[in-house]
């Protein structure tokens, strides 16, 4: 089977977020970037897909130039190849990333026969937009499903299961389809040495699409000034066990 | 002034609060104009279908007009199918805004519905206001960040961020219910709920516990959070994680606290060996108070926390267990 995974390449944040001067964007200078949570475990799906069925997994970014490198970590976890559409580093709405992606889609299969899955992310790392594999759907008449935490593949079609109330709600789509991952699906294997050196000989197409009007326009970011507190110091090591318990006393928690 | 289309969702067969705090957000939108409101049911006396008395009780929160689509079809979760009625119904009322609860199945309705009218959608908004542009702030990294953005339509498609605004009933306020059949066609059926398969029975759900115990990066192993799975059961609390735990594989991801994991909103969180990182916190905001127990009292965590203990957890989480047992007398 032939599997395409999109992936976003987001800022790996950690504490605390500060914005570029024209408050467009966070500012990466002192971090690195890496594959969203929900998108590393899809590349891990598609993986485990190709493992199972054979064929081959691509990968496809839409992205500035520094995301060459997430397209290379997909690459050393066992997918074949890796389609980037290079931006100039601003952000792209959902519905311009979607049309840029389904053309990329029409293009390769084109070439190269239709995938039979195409996974994203349930929601972007950063922007969250929870769309962008509902308009790929849309776009190109294929069933979508979102919020999926188990997928399997057999005769044709795609089982889907999402979380739910007391249990999981079961899809079944036929293929082709575009299924939404969240993280938890799976544990994503870490790369391997060998697998990073094949990395740097495999195949990576770049082509730079025109980014047209957006309609969901960013205009600022802001960072909610959340009351900052400063903890109380209880104690320092085990010592400090009795204040912990009469903290907890006086909550009503014990 | 403008017209308001709200999705409301229903639970089990009730009105869910998150719908409701949707419709407060869709009347605020609209400034005294019509608001509708859609609620899809299967047959009438369906298991977990709301009846008409559900649907009506939306009115109370401002709705002036309640549609009620029936269809079988509706008896499982098929979002294509509710999507079609709803940028059917958007078209037929002639609305200026579509507004639903920013959950999985909301956000994933709203973005097939946009995507079917050609339309933008901004999910998990905190606020918005209508105009050509309409503007909107929407929560970005599980809400560590917000974004203001223009949405250039002709028809806003927005979701709420889930306790955004309360939801608040309007005095005197009713609601016409109008139940009609849809016409649903089957390639709108593609994509449905099927089976649902029951998880087994798993001790206190992470999102409803009142107290949570969770360990990060510094417990260290799978083995490392014995102390904590002990804490936690003195206290009656369920366990949880940070995401550096499950990509250890030292705990499932069901555990994981975060944007990415579960939402926790427990009246004390006990946090052993977490830094604190956004995605992380993100998780752990609705808490009310938070005890870090961290070996740096540098750590970010610190400015989120309300109490902190500095040290090893390794020595500090057994202590704290011992005293709660001499505490009790045990």
């Amino acid at each position: 089977m032939k599997v395409l995974v999109c992936i976003k390449s987001v800022p790996a944040v950690a504490g605390r977020i500060t914005l570029t001067p024209d408050a467009r964007a966070i500012d990466t200078k002192h971090l690195g970037f890496a594959i969203g949570p929900h998108e590393e475990c899809a590349v891990e799906e598609a993986v485990r897909l190709i493992e199972a069925h054979g064929g081959e997994a691509v990968v496809l970014t839409l992205g500035p130039s520094t995301a060459l490198e997430q397209l290379r970590d997909a690459l050393a976890l066992g997918v074949a190849r890796a389609i980037h559409l290079v931006t100039d580093g601003q952000e792209w709405d959902p519905e311009s990333t979607t049309a840029a992606i389904v053309e990329a889609i029409r293009a390769d299969e084109a070439a190269s026969g239709p995938f039979d899955l195409v996974l994203v992310g349930n929601e972007a790392g950063d922007s969250a937009d929870y769309q962008v594999g509902v308009r790929i759907g849309r776009a190109l008449g294929r069933p979508v499903v979102t919020a999926i935490k188990g997928l399997s593949v057999a005769d044709g079609r795609a089982r889907c299961e999402q979380e739910a109330s007391g249990g999981r709600d079961v899809f079944e789509l036929p293929l082709p389809a575009v299924v939404g991952v969240l993280e938890g699906i799976n544990l994503p294997r870490f790369p391997s040495v060998p697998g990073r050196l094949r990395a740097k000989s495999k195949p990576v197409e770049a082509s730079e699409p025109a980014r047209p009007a957006q309609r969901l326009e960013l205009q600022r970011l802001v960072v909610p000034q959340g009351a900052a507190k400063q903890a109380v110091v209880l104690g320092h090591g085990p010592d400090a066990a009795p204040a912990v318990v009469e903290v907890l006393s006086n909550l009503g928690v014990l | 002034m403008p017209t308001i289309l709200v999705l409301a969702t229903t639970a089990d067969g009730a009105v869910d609060d998150i719908s409701l705090q949707a419709l407060t957000f869709g009347r605020r939108l609209a400034t005294g104009g019509p608001v509708h409101a859609l609620v899809v049911a299967g047959e009438p006396g369906a298991e977990g279908t709301p009846a008409e008395a559900t649907a009506a009780g939306f009115g109370a929160y401002g709705a002036a007009q309640v549609h009620l689509a029936r269809h079988p079809a509706f008896e499982t979760f098929a979002p294509d199918a509710v999507a079609a009625v709803l940028a059917d119904l958007a078209g037929r009322v002639a609305a200026d805004a579509v507004v639903g609860p920013g959950t999985e199945a909301g956000n994933t309705v709203l973005a097939r519905a946009a995507a079917r009218d050609g339309q933008p959608f901004a999910a998990n908004c905190i606020a918005a206001t209508l105009g050509s542009p309409a503007q909107v702030t929407r929560q970005r990294w599980g809400g560590t960040l917000q974004e203001e953005a223009a949405l250039h339509g002709d028809r806003a498609y927005v979701s709420v961020a889930p306790h955004a605004v309360a939801a608040e009933a309007l005095d005197g306020s009713s609601a016409a219910v109008d139940a009609f059949t849809p016409d649903i066609a089957d390639a709108d059926l593609v994509v449905r709920v099927v089976d649902r398969v029951a998880a087994a029975a798993s001790g206190i759900s992470l999102a409803e516990a009142k107290v949570v115990v969770s360990g990060g990066r510094g417990v260290g192993s799978t083995d490392g959070f014995k102390p904590i799975e002990e804490l936690a059961s003195l206290l009656g609390a369920a366990v949880g994680c940070s995401r550096a735990v499950t990509i250890s594989g030292w705990r499932s991801h069901v555990d994981q606290v975060g944007q990415t994991g579960t939402k926790i909103a427990p009246n004390l969180y006990i946090a052993a060996g977490i830094s604190g990182a956004t995605q992380h916190m993100a998780g752990a905001k609705g808490a009310k108070k938070i005890l870090a127990i961290n070996k740096d009292a540098e750590a970010p965590i610190m400015s989120a926390a309300d109490y902190a203990v500095i040290g090893d957890l390794h020595q500090i989480v057994p202590a704290i267990s011992a005293e709660i047992r001499r505490a009790r007398g045990a």
